[in-house]
């Protein structure tokens, strides 16, 4: 029932589904090692849900196979559900519901042992004891994901699938969010995470990036930035607006982002970019820098090649 | 110049929204058409005060022409359709119990004789009274058919012994079950059926369209939960909720209206399980097609009238076309009503309830196996 213990937490391989004749996900694969935590990140509509929602048997592939935590993904999704932790994007716990009542029902439905001293050391360690009897949906928006988070932890999966479990939630919370990731993943748990913050995805050990239900790159930070080969400079000046305007649409320039009070031009052929931005100096009084690649960068070169699906 | 408290054109932004709000929601849409149709058909044609063909048994032990002269007139008087021709009173009284037959007549062995010897013949006539208002009109036809039907017959003798004034045959009637003719006897223990198939089908569809809208059916179904797990855990409060409403209905029936209880409370009380279970598999099979709670309630609603309009709850069944019939039949409510209104008002027990149970039972069976079904542990 346990699984293999020496598999990787996930190895999948041709993933893929449709909704109506739109391919969400097409021919996705992807391996993550045990104790890792793996960032999933991509726009919008790109796959990051239906994905995870495969891989913890809340919808049945199309196609495609593989195994979570060792088990077969297709015939024995009801052995997975047992040791994954899923944490939807929308608070999914019972919002009438005490705090106390809602961990009690999950653990219930796992059949935790000695319930109800996991419950009180869950609402200990969450500092919960106290409004142990609050409604869960008077929690604001902090409280409430790490709430959803001991409930996913309550019956101690080897594998937790986390879907935007930070959107809308303050720079505090997210941070002592991300201590407790990564505890939890020194103690050996597996975390696949779907985020759109960039702080974030340099916290993972290891990145998918995912874009119209395609995987476009994948590796650690540091792989993903050098594989981009880009140059970036940081440009100063005057009229950065008009400067913007004027660079998009050069030939070599592939990024041009607002970044503050600068502006942030870039591409893969260095001279290229400083061609596209030499007569600006004179025409808009502007200087700059190289400065170091960062994911951004990347993502967002990224966004704009790949093709839109819904205009396709 | 714009009036600074109202403003037409931002009134019209608001009207355009909730236009384009009502053409999103299909199933609103269709029922906002479906149900003045479906109300139109049903009370159009299923309404009628002085229903006819009530289905009648028989025992005529004489065969002489005025027996037969009789039984002729009550049948073209269109209020009385001979099901039934038994040999026996006691075949009959079982027949009426469990509410085959509306009427049971019974022409004593020297009709004919008596009346020609110029001597008032009794005809016995037993009316299941359960519902004064399906068998009133009939009952009240019932001495004129019998004079003109066998007055005609009569005509040589009755020229000799002259008119006719007390009438040649006298037509004892017997308003079985319910003497008094008491509506609320037959009305109240139908209510309990109605609060039952109500509130059951309600209560359920919206309890689990509720997990669907709120979200919170995304994290149980990634929980190890099965399928007949949620659905039992989900729908068996529901039925201590309809058990209590049981027990509600029928202590204020007995207290306020006086109906009596004939039969076993035991009998009465298993039957309700079925029917509460019928209840509720069906608002689950709703719950499974409804994306919102709003969806839900308008289903249960669609599946509550023909109901409360087919079943012979608030008309008589026998008044109604055989289409409506036909729809009656297949509706659970008609079958419990039955069994309800049999266990209090006739005193049936298990023999005469069983032909109504057999119905219910396999309507639940059905109920149940779709709702199972159409339940899916995923979000595909």
């Amino acid at each position: 029932m346990n699984g293999n213990v020496a598999a990787p937490a996930i190895d999948v391989r041709g993933l893929t589904k449709s909704f109506d004749g739109r391919r969400v996900v097409d021919d996705f694969s992807m391996r993550v090692d045990r104790g890792r935590i793996y960032g999933f990140l991509g726009p919008n509509g790109s796959g990051k849900t239906t994905t995870i929602r495969m891989l913890c048997g809340l919808l049945t592939p199309d196609a495609g196979e593989g195994t979570c935590l060792g088990l077969d993904l297709r015939t024995q999704a009801q052995a997975i559900k047992r040791q994954v932790g899923y944490m939807t994007q929308r608070f999914s716990l019972y919002e009438d519901l005490s705090i106390e009542e809602n961990l009690d029902f999950i653990a219930h439905v796992y059949q935790v042992p000695e319930r109800a001293q996991r419950v009180d050391q869950t609402l200990d360690s969450l500092g919960l004891t106290g409004r142990r009897k609050q409604p869960a949906g008077s929690l604001s928006g902090g409280w409430k994901q790490r709430l959803a988070l001991a409930a996913c932890l309550i019956h101690d999966p080897q594998l937790l699938l986390l879907d935007e479990p930070t959107a809308g939630v303050d720079p505090k919370a997210r941070r002592d969010f991300w201590d407790h990731i990564h505890e939890l993943a020194a103690g050996g748990m597996t975390v696949l995470v779907s985020t759109h913050y960039m702080d974030e995805a340099e916290r993972c050990h290891a990145l998918a990036y995912i874009a119209y239900g395609k995987l476009v790159t994948r590796g650690t930070a540091a792989e993903i930035i050098s594989e981009a080969g880009l140059t970036v400079f940081s440009i100063r000046g005057e009229d950065l607006t008009a400067a913007a305007a004027d660079l998009r649409g050069m030939p070599g320039v592939e990024l041009v982002i607002p970044f503050g009070t600068a502006l942030h031009a870039g591409g893969t052929d260095r001279a290229a970019v400083e061609r596209a931005m030499g007569p600006l100096h004179e025409k808009y009084g502007i200087t700059w820098t190289a400065v170091p690649t960062n994911l951004e960068h990347v993502f967002i070169r990224l966004m704009d090649r790949t093709p839109d699906n819904f205009s396709a | 110049m714009e009036h600074p408290h109202f403003s037409i054109d931002r009134t019209l932004a608001v009207l355009q929204k909730e236009f384009r709000h009502m053409r999103r929601d299909g199933v609103t849409l269709r029922l906002v058409v479906a149900l003045p149709l479906m109300q139109l058909i049903l009370f159009g044609y299923a309404i009628n005060g002085d229903p006819k063909h009530l289905p009648t048994a028989v025992v005529a032990a004489d065969s002489s022409e005025f027996s037969r002269s009789l039984i002729e007139g009550m049948r073209n008087s269109r209020y009385f359709d001979v099901t039934r021709r038994l040999q026996s009173e006691i075949e009959g009284d079982r027949l009426l119990a469990e509410g085959r037959v509306k009427f049971l007549v019974v022409i004593p062995p020297d009709f004919g004789r008596t009346l020609m010897r110029g001597e008032r013949p009794v005809v016995l006539v037993a009316a299941d009274a359960t519902d004064p208002a399906a068998t009133g009109n009939a009952i009240a036809s019932l001495a004129q058919i019998a004079q003109r039907a066998v007055g005609r017959d009569l005509v040589g003798v009755a020229a000799r012994a002259g008119a006719f004034t007390p009438a040649p045959v006298e037509v004892r009637v017997q308003a079985r079950y319910n003497p008094d003719g008491i509506t609320q006897y037959n009305t109240v223990p139908g209510l309990m059926a109605v609060v039952l198939s109500l509130s059951c089908t309600l209560l359920t569809s919206i309890a689990v369209t509720k997990e669907r809208e709120k979200g919170t059916l995304e994290n149980l179904l990634a929980t190890p939960v099965r399928p007949l797990e949620f659905m039992a855990g989900k729908v068996l409060p529901y039925v201590v909720v309809g058990y209590t409403q049981a027990i509600i209905c029928l202590a204020f029936a007995r207290v306020l209206f006086g109906v009596p209880f004939e039969g076993s409370f035991l009998l009465l009380m298993l039957m309700t399980g079925v029917f509460i279970l019928a209840s509720l598999a069906v608002g689950f099979t709703f719950s499974t097609l409804a994306q919102t709670q709003m969806q839900a309630m308008q289903m249960s609603q669609f599946f509550f009238l023909p109901g409360m309009l087919l079943s012979g709850f608030m008309f008589p069944f026998e008044g109604m076309p055989k289409f409506a019939q036909w729809i009656g039949s297949l509706l659970p409510m008609t079958h419990f009503l039955r069994i309800v209104r049999g266990i209090m008002l006739k005193g049936n027990g298990l023999t005469e309830v069983l032909p109504h149970f057999w119905p219910l039972a396999a309507f639940t069976v059905v109920a149940v196996l779709i709702a199972l079904a159409r339940y899916r542990q995923t979000l595909d």
